[in-house]
């Protein structure tokens, strides 16, 4: 029976946490992802997911969003338990939160304009001349509103990723998924798309969660950073006590270290045996 | 030999799986049928598409399957001189048989893998996944008026397919052979039953039209988002079709001219 009592840690988080994940596991196949893991993700805030490639940092983003379903633990968003909300309120609840997909995922038979006019266009019924201008102020807020007419497949991998910011802010939400905002950008629109998501956080009181491997952008602009490796977290802090870190491997993480808690070389029989084979079929 | 099995067991486990996932999906595009009707717009784009797009392979191979008909009907009927007889057995074939198997086969070939590619393309660039985070249903928005265009411009192709026959047949007829162009009509609108013969064939392009819009939108759906899953999609939507509409045809005459 205790199942349907709350436990006190499990319910009772931080007042101010927007996002609340609780003793979350995950595993793909016989992958473990996530093991046993808690986070929050304070209201007005701009915290940071960073670890190496593969450590399911999408995947968490994902689980958020109620796209993957947790195999143990509870994720709460404002209030709602996420993966209990029946189908419909599901989709209500996404038209809350805006997602940034690292490739863009803008819709390739629109032009840019409607890409932006989309979700309004989905979700209210509002006169196109209020869309309109709608759009163009979230153009404008990402600075391409000369570039409404463009096709997706005409706009640079950066200019997608600012459109998408631009789409994915139509319905101001209350909250910012990005998954790996930074990945693949010239060091112009590194410092564009970091301002953005700096200024626009602010200016709409949002709550952004970044999800990156991109050590000094991100640390730049993270009020708070979370580290996971090998499905748990290894360490967390504000930006500079994770710099600070004591831990070896956050080091190594932080400063980009070929050699050290994390191996140059990924886990091999012995070297010499291996050459040896090279002949025999094995 | 125990691998083997163990592979043959994966495999059937496999295809039942994913035969579950293949009917899943088709019921929630039924339902998402109900959404289409409210946004004329959405359907009038894919019935351009798949419809209006396959025109001219279909009006073309029916005028050749036509004249080809006509020509070889023509040497058997005129052995017992019965070529006054050509117009009907053109018709019969092309309205009963040819029309809606071959446009489906060229449907599937033209509109089927069509769709298949976008769609997959849409899941490989996430475009479906980034849908469903702006609280929009991929089903609804972009499978169900999919769905809905390939069925109603199954029939419609099959009868244009079956329409420009007849006429291909006629020219290569009276035009190429001297058979009598009042026979070949004259016979035509006496014998071609309009229950029997038009209406079965509705009925088989339609089901074509199902068949094969369904196996490609869920080949797209489901496939890998790889360059290489989206290909082999693809291929799958193309031959999976053409199994299909082959064996159906069969079950399907065999149920509704049966009789005669």
């Amino acid at each position: 029976m205790d199942y349907f009592l709350p436990r006190m840690d499990t319910f009772v988080s931080n007042q101010n946490s927007l996002v609340s994940v609780r003793d979350l596991s995950f595993s793909r196949g016989t992958k473990i992802i996530f093991d046993n893991v808690s986070l929050d993700f304070e209201r007005g805030k701009i915290t940071a997911i960073m670890g190496p490639s593969g450590t399911g940092k999408t995947t968490l983003l994902k689980l958020i969003g109620g796209q993957l379903h947790p195999a143990q633990g509870t994720i709460l968003v404002d209030g709602e338990n996420v993966h209990q909300l029946p189908r419909k309120q599901l989709f209500q609840f996404r038209k809350r939160i805006g997602m940034l997909f690292q490739s863009g995922a803008l819709l390739t038979d629109m032009n840019v304009y409607d890409n932006v006019a989309f979700p309004l266009r989905e979700h209210t019924h509002l006169p196109e001349s209020m869309i309109r201008s709608l759009v163009l102020m979230k153009l404008q807020a990402v600075g391409l509103r000369g570039a409404k007419d463009f096709m997706p497949n005409e706009l640079s991998g950066g200019m997608a990723r600012r459109v998408a910011l631009a789409r994915a802010i139509a319905l101001d939400p209350m909250m910012i998924l990005y998954d790996e905002p930074f990945t693949g950008q010239d060091p112009i629109s590194m410092g564009v798309l970091v301002h953005l998501i700096k200024s626009l956080n602010s200016a709409l009181g949002l709550t952004s969660i970044i999800v990156s491997h991109d050590v000094h952008e991100t640390s730049a602009i993270a009020d708070y950073i979370y580290v996971l490796a090998d499905g748990k977290i290894i360490g967390q802090g504000t930006p500079d006590a994770i710099r600070q870190s004591s831990s070896a491997w956050i080091q190594q993480f932080m400063t980009g270290t070929a050699d050290g808690p994390v191996h140059f070389h990924y886990p091999a029989k012995d070297y010499l045996d291996d050459l040896l084979l090279s002949g025999k079929r094995y | 030999m125990i691998e083997q099995l163990q592979l043959l067991g994966n495999q059937t486990r496999g295809s039942f799986a994913k035969l579950g996932r293949g009917t899943l999906f088709l019921l929630q595009t039924l339902t998402g049928i109900g959404s289409v009707i409210p946004r004329p717009r959405l359907l009038l784009n894919q019935l351009y598409s798949v419809g209006v797009l396959s025109f001219l392979i279909i009006t073309i191979s029916g005028l050749f399957v036509g004249m080809v008909l006509s020509l070889q009907g023509y040497y058997t009927l005129s052995d017992f001189g019965a070529e006054a007889s050509l117009g009907l057995m053109v018709a019969t074939s092309l309205v009963r048989e040819l029309g809606p198997v071959v446009s489906a086969l060229l449907f599937a070939g033209r509109a089927g893998s069509a769709l298949t590619a976008e769609i997959g393309l849409m899941k490989a660039t996430e475009q479906l996944s980034g849908m469903e985070m702006m609280a929009v249903d991929p089903i609804q928005r972009i499978i169900a008026p999919r769905f809905l265009a390939g069925l109603i411009a199954m029939p419609l192709l099959a009868g244009l397919f079956s329409a420009i026959g007849i006429l291909g047949g006629q020219l290569v007829g009276s035009g190429l052979l001297g058979v009598d162009d009042g026979a070949y009509w004259a016979q035509m609108q006496a014998k071609i039953d309009f229950q029997g013969d038009i209406v079965n064939g509705i009925i088989k392009s339609l089901t074509f039209g199902f068949v094969t819009t369904w196996i490609a939108l869920f080949e797209g759906y489901d496939a890998t988002p790889t360059a290489e899953g989206v290909s082999r999609a693809t291929t799958r939507t193309v031959v999976n079709s053409a199994f299909s509409v082959l064996g159906l045809d069969f079950i399907l005459t065999a149920l509704m001219f049966g009789d005669d």
